[in-house]
């Protein structure tokens, strides 16, 4: 951190630009644009979870009025290349279409482009498929048997990944331990489900070689990805940044919507969109998240120490590979959690099955691990008589041990758990809240108190990729930043990626108006299309306010260095004797003063005026590595993973009538310290979101298949989204703790909140069914499972009264 | 088939087929795109417009039964080129948004419930928006924006209007 701590625009309530337009309506997403001549696709969806693909016939769809062609695999296949795969699984090639034969419950067989979307839907209906049905798998457990049927007979079994690291002396510390319990917890399948779908809009220009692309976009190198599966030069694939994206927290990926869009398009010589309507999006978007099963086992003693943890992650990845199998490296930055484990053996497994495929997930398996480890905390506590704080007390990273360095390679930045638990605990005044338990459960009520505490590894290197892919060598994630200062000394910098609700505009002007000591909001923010952009890799894995942050901060501080430079030349005078205040220079101890304005205009104007050596203009660009990033992974897979560590802390009571089984908010708490807070507003508004998609993945969220492989959850009917009505009033205790590696002290916060509230909602229902001795260890918590849980185990102690 | 529609307080004349949904017809036929389809079956409400001031789902309906009515979708709601209403400015002073996309949805179902109840209760708040969903904000946020604004049309001494749309 290398900024003062007395900030004029940085961590004060101010507006979001960015939302002016948007309650206006004047957001501008991708299905608003219109391109004369567009063709409209809809898709073929496949009604079997694994067939052969038999024959395709188009011809009475290709005979209805409007509709301009209907591309099958086949065809695409033969003219495009198979989409990028992170692991090395060469054998399992994916492609936008079904080539041969289907994988899962809606893969899109064939599209059908045509005048408008009703008429590609009509005649998608007559598109006749025949199929002939393969055997299939859904289960993981069942997929990661040698005898299993094979997704991708080529690759040989369904295994995409299984690797076991050993970090510390496990075996040494389990065996010293005077006490192990284990346990498994599922998490099930479900998304972030945005409530705008994946949308794109193509169109070629045969005359310049370009292909444009506005998309509801959220993916690092997609221009690269698009290029490379449509064998064009890079240079030639040109996406539009300045698309308002709604929503997206990790999902819209759209590579195979893209290339499917872009060879319709170039085929056809007219643009084309494809926006997913709800049906083609739950089911065969490939935006699914992880669905896991997570063995664990932990050693500790009698006080409470936890010594050293072994956890098992199985995960259903579904049909293709992607990038999502990498949701198991992720975690590995944090895979101890806040606490002091002293060694840990990890193995990550990775399984295909006949379920849509994944994509990134915010937090990209961060959560479900989170949930894992903090269940083994409130075991450990149980199995002990311990109370759940005390344990979390006694296990927690000391905040003078920062930086502090865990088992798998990454050392934390900085935090200080036990203050903002206090903080917390204070706040709910803790054994008020425990008569309230108490009140509650008098009432007749089950009663429970959840507790969570995790982490939010932010802005990283993506060093899963070079962990688990020997092949990849990534050490750098890079972002940046432009600032150009026109001859009217106005600032316009530059952002190079769409936005799906983070501020990003706001967050670039206001780090540029604290640097530059100008008011942000006199500060144009423009977002260049991908060939105008310097490097840039999206906003993934909490980054923006590290990473573009980072680099705004620094273009800001390279342009006042310039001006600082041009001044001293002026006075005649040491760059070190020259005051920067408010745009403008003056000499120390000396008569020399220039103003923003004066400073602009020589630089603008005045050659003749400049240093030597100085370029005409005031312009600096900044692209800025990854704080920490510095090495590969060790052979043993140690890495630092993430520079920045966020931490959060929940504190849950939640009350269930016995009779109907629905957990209800009492309260909802929960201590967050990101470090320095960039703009208030975004942060609130980010934690308290993912508190509520925490909610909705602990008690109602899940793509449910039945056991044909038909996916049955594929309305907002079935899939359910939280409402008002389910998502409590949540109360936020603020803490900073800087981070002493980004130029601020900010920390990541887009995840926050989705981290450890899935935990926390599972640990107070838990402790509200624990009279009842029921342990409830996969999520969502439905409400039927829930009731009858309760239901057979009142109905099995009235028994034993009896 | 043609159909006459009155749209933000202006005549519409629109060829349409029967089965084309009001949101369909907005969007394609005027060029309204500040209405979001989100679900097209009836849930998430971001395709909420005002038909005759109250708010409904406009992928359910089809364009031809919104004849007759006087339809509001957000572009009407904003006072004045740059210049937001009450409730859209409190949006932006308590940050009750983030993507933009359910936002048009939730304010005009803001607008509606603060013609009914100018002094919502919390509960209030929460069941009118219940209706709409956010994947964004879990909701904090959205019912600050609402309060507020209530507030704020309390005290303020412009003289209260009827709904853009609705018979004076």
């Amino acid at each position: 951190m290398s900024a003062p701590a007395n900030f004029k625009f940085v961590e004060t309530p101010r507006r979001v630009r960015e939302d002016r337009r948007f309650v206006a309506g004047h957001g501008r997403f991708v299905a608003d644009l219109r391109l004369p001549g567009m063709a409209h696709v809809a898709l073929v969806p496949s009604g079997h979870a694994a067939a052969r693909i038999v024959e395709i016939d188009a011809a009475a769809a290709l005979a209805m009025p409007g509709v301009h062609a209907v591309l099958t695999g086949a065809e695409l296949a033969a003219a495009v290349d198979p989409m990028m795969n992170g692991l090395d699984t060469p054998n399992v090639r994916r492609f936008p279409l079904a080539v041969g034969q289907v994988r899962y419950n809606g893969e899109w067989v064939a599209a059908v482009a045509a005048d408008s979307r009703a008429g590609a839907e009509d005649a998608a209906e007559l598109v006749e498929v025949s199929y002939e049905a393969l055997p299939f798998v859904l289960d993981a457990e069942a997929a990661l048997k040698p005898d299993s049927v094979p997704v991708h007979p080529d690759h040989g079994s369904n295994v995409l990944l299984d690797r076991t690291f050993v970090w510390g002396e496990v075996a040494q510390h389990f065996a010293a331990s005077q006490h192990q319990l284990a346990f498994r917890v599922t998490w099930g399948r479900n998304s972030t489900v945005p409530v705008e779908t994946f949308g794109v809009v193509v169109a070629w220009d045969p005359w310049n070689e370009i292909l444009d692309v506005w998309a509801s976009i959220q993916m690092p190198k997609y221009a690269d990805q698009i290029a490379r599966a449509l064998r064009l030069p890079a240079n030639a694939v040109r996406v539009h940044y300045d698309v308002d994206v709604g929503g997206s927290y990790g999902v819209k990926r759209g590579i195979k919507h893209t290339v499917l869009a872009a060879y319709l398009a170039r085929r056809l010589n007219r643009p084309v969109r494809l926006i997913e309507d709800r049906l083609e999006n739950m089911r065969a978007g490939d935006a699914h998240g992880p669905d896991r099963i997570f063995d664990v086992t932990v050693a500790f003693d009698g006080d409470g120490i936890i010594n050293s943890m072994k956890m098992r992650a199985l995960d259903n990845v579904g049909a293709y590979a992607g990038r999502a199998p990498f949701q198991l490296g992720k975690p590995v930055g944090a895979i101890v959690g806040p606490y002091r484990i002293k060694s840990v053996e990890y193995r990550a497994v990775s399984v295909t099955t006949n379920k849509a495929a994944q994509e990134a997930v915010r937090g990209f398996g961060q959560a479900p691990t989170n949930y894992a480890i903090e269940t083994a905390i409130d075991r450990v506590a149980a199995a002990l008589g311990l109370e759940r704080i005390e344990v979390r007390r006694l296990n927690f990273i000391r905040t003078d041990e920062f930086p502090y360095l865990i088992p798998s390679g990454t050392r934390y930045d900085s935090g200080d758990y036990h203050t903002v638990m206090d903080k917390v605990l204070a706040h709910v005044d803790w054994p008020a809240l425990q008569r309230e338990r108490q009140r509650l459960r008098a009432q007749g009520l089950l009663a429970g108190i959840g507790i969570s505490a995790c982490l939010e590894p932010s802005g990283g290197n993506s060093s899963f990729e070079p962990l688990l892919n020997p092949k990849n060598t990534t050490s750098t994630w890079m972002e940046s930043c432009r600032i150009n200062v026109d001859a009217l000394g106005y600032v316009t910098a530059t952002i190079h990626t769409t936005s799906s609700g983070q501020g990003h505009e706001t967050l670039a002007a206001t780090v540029i108006g604290e640097a530059l000591q100008i008011d942000p909001d006199r500060i144009r923010i423009v977002r260049p299309d991908s060939l105008a952009s310097l490097p840039g890799n999206s906003p993934v894995g909490s980054r923006m306010a590290i990473m573009l942050g980072g680099a705004a901060f620094h273009a800001a501080e390279k342009l006042k260095r310039k001006l600082i430079r041009i001044a001293a030349h002026q006075f005649g005078c040491a760059e070190a004797d020259v005051d920067y205040i408010g745009g403008a220079i003056k000499q120390r101890g000396g008569p020399g003063q220039l103003s923003w304005i004066d400073l602009v205009t020589i630089a603008h104007r005045n050659f003749h005026l400049l240093p030597p050596d100085t370029e005409p203009g005031l312009e600096t660009t900044h692209v800025m590595q990854v704080p920490t990033g510095q090495t590969l992974p060790t052979a043993d897979g140690r890495v630092q993973m993430y520079p920045c560590h966020s931490f959060e802390f929940h504190v849950v009571l939640v009350a269930i009538d016995p009779d109907l089984g629905k957990p209800e908010f009492r309260r909802y708490v929960i201590g967050h310290d990101c470090g320095t807070v960039i703009n208030p507003a975004i942060v609130k508004g980010m934690t308290l979101g993912g508190i509520a998609h925490g909610i909705g993945a602990a008690l109602l969220e899940e793509f449910v298949y039945d056991d044909q492989g038909q996916m049955i959850s594929q309305s907002f009917m079935d899939y359910v989204l939280p409402s008002a009505h389910e998502i409590p009033e949540v109360e936020i205790v603020h803490h900073c703790t800087p981070s002493p590696f980004t130029v601020l002290g900010q920390k990541g916060s887009g995840e926050s909140g989705y981290l450890g509230a899935p935990a926390a909602v599972s640990g107070a229902i838990n402790d509200a069914l624990a009279p009842l001795g029921i342990v409830m260890s996969k999520l969502p918590i439905r409400i039927p499972e829930l009731s009858d849980a309760i239901a057979a185990a009142r109905a099995s102690k009235q028994k034993e009264t009896a | 088939m043609k159909v006459e529609l009155n749209v933000n307080g202006a005549r519409a004349s629109v060829e349409v087929e029967p089965r084309t949904t009001l949101v369909d017809c907005l969007r394609d036929n005027l060029g309204l795109t500040g209405t979001h389809t989100g679900c097209e079956h009836g849930i998430c409400g971001a395709c909420t417009v005002l038909l005759d001031g109250e708010p409904v789902r406009s992928c359910l309906m089809l364009a031809v039964q919104a004849d007759g009515f006087a339809i509001t979708t957000i572009e009407a709601v904003a006072p004045a080129p740059g210049e937001l209403s009450i409730v859209q400015d409190a949006f932006c002073e308590t940050h009750g948004l983030q993507c933009g996309f359910c936002t048009p949805g939730m304010i005009l179902t803001a607008e509606a419930l603060l013609r009914r109840i100018p002094n919502p209760t919390r509960a209030d708040i929460v069941s009118a928006i219940s209706a709409n969903i956010c994947r964004c904000t879990g909701y904090g946020q959205i019912v600050e924006a609402i309060a507020l604004a209530a507030k704020r049309m309390a005290g303020s001494n412009v003289p209260r209007e009827t709904a853009p749309g609705e018979p004076a």
